[in-house]
């Protein structure tokens, strides 16, 4: 069983400039930021490593920070342009017991996270929802379709902070 | 009101009838629903046609197919996706053909009323409705009695005058 | 059911034609469990590939969870998994307690985990029940919603609604249990636990039954870890891994209680059986906690530790319980406001049909069936 804080020497160790840093200011659960890029190579590493052996991807979620410019538009709708979407892996051993939490950020304009599909087949369908929803893109994914969205949807990422929905979608109307 | 066994004549084999009611009286006691369920109100519909419910008793048999039955009932949130598959079993299925929509969520979206982006707010946007059932989701009894208004609403129809 | 014939591959096989057929199951098919729909590729009569098309019943959890408060969230909750409310509040309240790092009283632990074992017998009754009918026997689907009834009677009782509760709040409940309630639930664990035995009289150990489950659906159990199942379908596999006990949440660790795993009675470990024998089992177990709790229930107010404003600091937790289908965590970021952030909702569901085609690769048609009911999905919890 390894704490947090021993992942990530070990990380610092085999990835040095990949890891970016820990992040322990905020309560309850502590994270590691690495690179968007660099990803899967690391999580690889986890699973295949024995004195870690994260054999199971609890969860996966993209998140939109809204950490960039807010501007309203004619009609009032928000627009954030800037700042950055995010990704948590949180990963498990059920052999060892421990857990961890990774986040990569990557730029709201041009959102491309490396998959870690091949690693847990279980991320699978998770990076579909990630897609469908906020639009991030994952890198060498197999099958990167909508996935809980009509396939012809084109309003955009509804997750999104700044998403404004459609009048009509296919001659039925959305809202109210 | 006068239905058909009220009309019995002496000799026990005849029964004198007018058309109308007849077919109505066909109609409403073997009302066929299509099998189909789509949130938490199909639970509901589930319970009421097991062991305690018992919606057999109303002549409502679940029929697999949209082209051998009656009725639709609309159990649950109708979203984008599922609309135009609803409109394409709804005109699958032969006339004269009724629908109940069961649930807030198939009468006005429910509460997904104000942000459910992708949640059609009313099933009445894509298919006629004949009765609503209120409720989140409505008790068995509830959607009982949405089957014996829409019975009501059979007995007073015409081959001849429109209702 | 539509047919359609798509392409032809003559050269399989010299001087005899053959073609592989699509065909397309849902979204309006009794048998899968909601709108479902599933593209199947097949060759005669054997599934070459099956790909599952989900978000017919996608209502936006998310996005309605950023736009209300803490609380507010909680109805939104029992509608996903809604033959399980009682857990969906139950694991959305501990991720917002543990946001807040507050401690409940004890009595609102007790009551929490006796209604979500409760609910566990009452979604488990459904799973089986549906499972025998689409299995081709319709009895047991009657023998398990007549008890059904008898839980929801309890939950009715306690909170007014049959299905969807919202009773389960944040940092206590919203009322306390009625009087007679501890008198209520000793009678129904008096008349259930023959019950069981009678469904495995009815349905276990029935042939045909047999027949149609034992062999078919095999999940090995590396691969199951891998696309990350839980729950009683990762039990089934063999794997002794329950959230109760494994990294335990709430009062669990005050309860004796066993896990039950596949053995293989009928068949391999893992398959369609086991997993079916493996829900049966557990709502003995579940039984045995009930038991325990309610006849140490200790006093105390329900109400007293419910926070008059919910508004945690900034950070982020992830909280699992286990569900009657598995893991179910809660990913919740809090910027500091009365709103979350972000919730992100693992549905056990949502995993576990990712595994499907898997499974599906070289069976039958009418298989199809068979292991589509054995995995147990609500798709109100697959959508979300």
């Amino acid at each position: 069983m390894k704490t947090t804080e021993e992942i990530f020497t070990i990380l610092k160790n085999n990835f040095g400039d990949a890891i970016l840093e820990l992040v322990t200011s905020q309560p309850v659960e502590h994270f590691i930021k690495v690179n968007p890029i660099e990803i899967n190579k690391v999580c690889l590493f986890l699973r295949e490593n024995e004195e870690l052996l994260f054999d199971s991807l609890m969860n996966l979620s993209g998140v939109d920070d809204a950490n960039g410019q807010k501007s309203a538009d004619e009609d009032g709708t928000q627009i954030i342009s800037g700042g950055t979407l995010s990704v948590f892996y949180h990963l498990e051993s059920t052999k060892l017991r421990h857990k961890l939490t990774l986040k990569v950020s990557t730029n709201r304009e041009k959102p491309e996270v490396a998959s870690v599909e091949s690693t847990w087949r279980h991320a699978d369908w998770h990076e579909r929802e990630a897609y469908d929803l906020l639009g991030i893109i994952f890198l060498n994914h197999p099958d990167l379709r909508r996935i809980l969205m009509p396939y012809d949807w084109d309003a955009g990422y509804p997750l999104r902070k700044d998403y404004k929905n459609p009048e009509f979608y296919q001659g039925m109307k959305v809202p109210y | 009101m006068s239905s058909l066994l009220d009309k019995q004549f002496n000799d026990e084999n005849i029964v004198i009838t007018k058309v109308d009611d007849l077919l109505n009286w066909a109609r409403l006691s073997s009302l066929w629903q299509v099998s189909f369920g789509l949130a938490c109100c199909a639970i509901e519909m589930m319970a009421t046609s097991a062991s305690h419910y018992d919606f057999d008793r109303f002549g409502v048999i679940p029929r697999p197919s949209p082209r051998q039955s009656d009725v639709i009932i609309i159990s649950g949130t109708v979203t984008l996706k599922m609309a135009t598959r609803i409109k394409r079993l709804y005109e699958q299925m032969p006339d004269p053909k009724y629908v109940i929509s069961m649930g807030s969520c198939s009468n006005c979206g429910g509460p997904y009323w104000e942000h459910g982006y992708h949640v059609l707010k009313g099933v009445d946007r894509v298919i006629p409705v004949d009765v609503y059932v209120p409720g989140c989701p409505p008790r068995p009894e509830a959607l009982l009695e949405g089957l014996l208004k829409l019975q009501e609403k059979i007995r007073n129809e015409s081959l001849v005058k429109k209702s | 059911m539509s047919i359609t014939i798509e392409k032809n591959k003559s050269e399989r096989k010299p001087g005899l034609r053959t073609e592989e057929m699509v065909l397309n199951m849902g979204p309006q098919h009794p048998s899968t469990h909601g709108v479902l729909r599933l593209e199947l590729e097949l060759e005669g009569e054997i599934i070459t590939n099956a790909i599952p098309h989900i978000g017919y019943l996608h209502r936006c959890f998310e996005k309605h969870a950023e736009a209300m408060n803490y609380s507010q969230v909680i109805p939104y909750t029992d509608r996903m998994d809604y033959l399980a409310s009682m857990y969906n509040e139950f694991g959305y309240a501990i991720a917002v307690e543990k946001l807040l790092g507050i401690q409940v009283p004890e009595r609102v632990e007790y009551i929490r985990v006796i209604m979500g074992e409760l609910q566990r017998i009452a979604s488990h009754l459904v799973a089986l029940g549906t499972y025998a009918v689409d299995i081709g026997a319709f009895t047991p689907f009657l023998f398990c919603f007549r008890d059904r009834e008898k839980i929801l009677s309890l939950f009715e009782q306690t909170c007014g609604a049959r299905l969807l509760y919202n009773y389960i709040w944040v940092g206590g409940l919203s009322h306390d249990l009625h009087p007679d309630f501890v008198n209520q639930t000793n009678e129904f664990i008096k008349y259930f636990r023959p019950k069981i035995k009678e469904l495995n009289d009815l349905l276990t150990k029935n042939k045909i039954f047999i027949d149609r489950t034992a062999n078919v659906g095999v999940l090995p159990l590396d691969v199951a870890i891998n696309y990350g199942i839980s729950g009683p379908n990762l039990r089934g596999s063999g794997f002794k891994w329950d959230i109760r006990k494994d990294d335990p949440y709430s009062v669990y660790n005050k309860f004796d209680f066993d896990i039950p795993v596949g053995e293989g009675l009928m068949g391999k470990v893992g398959d369609c059986w086991d997993r079916y024998y493996v829900r049966i089992l557990e709502m003995e177990e579940s039984l045995k906690i009930i038991e325990q709790a309610v006849n140490n229930l200790p006093e105390g107010d329900v109400t007293s530790a419910i926070p008059k404003r919910i508004k945690p600091p900034v950070g982020q937790v992830y909280s699992r319980v286990e569900n009657p289908r598995g893991e179910l965590g809660y990913f919740i970021i809090s910027d500091g406001s009365i709103n979350p952030f972000r919730v992100k909702v693992k549905g056990p569901s949502f995993v576990h049909l990712g595994v499907l085609n898997e499974i599906l690769k070289g069976h039958m048609i009418a298989d199809v069936i068979a292991i589509l009911g054995s995995i147990d999905i609500v798709l109100g919890e697959v959508d979300r």
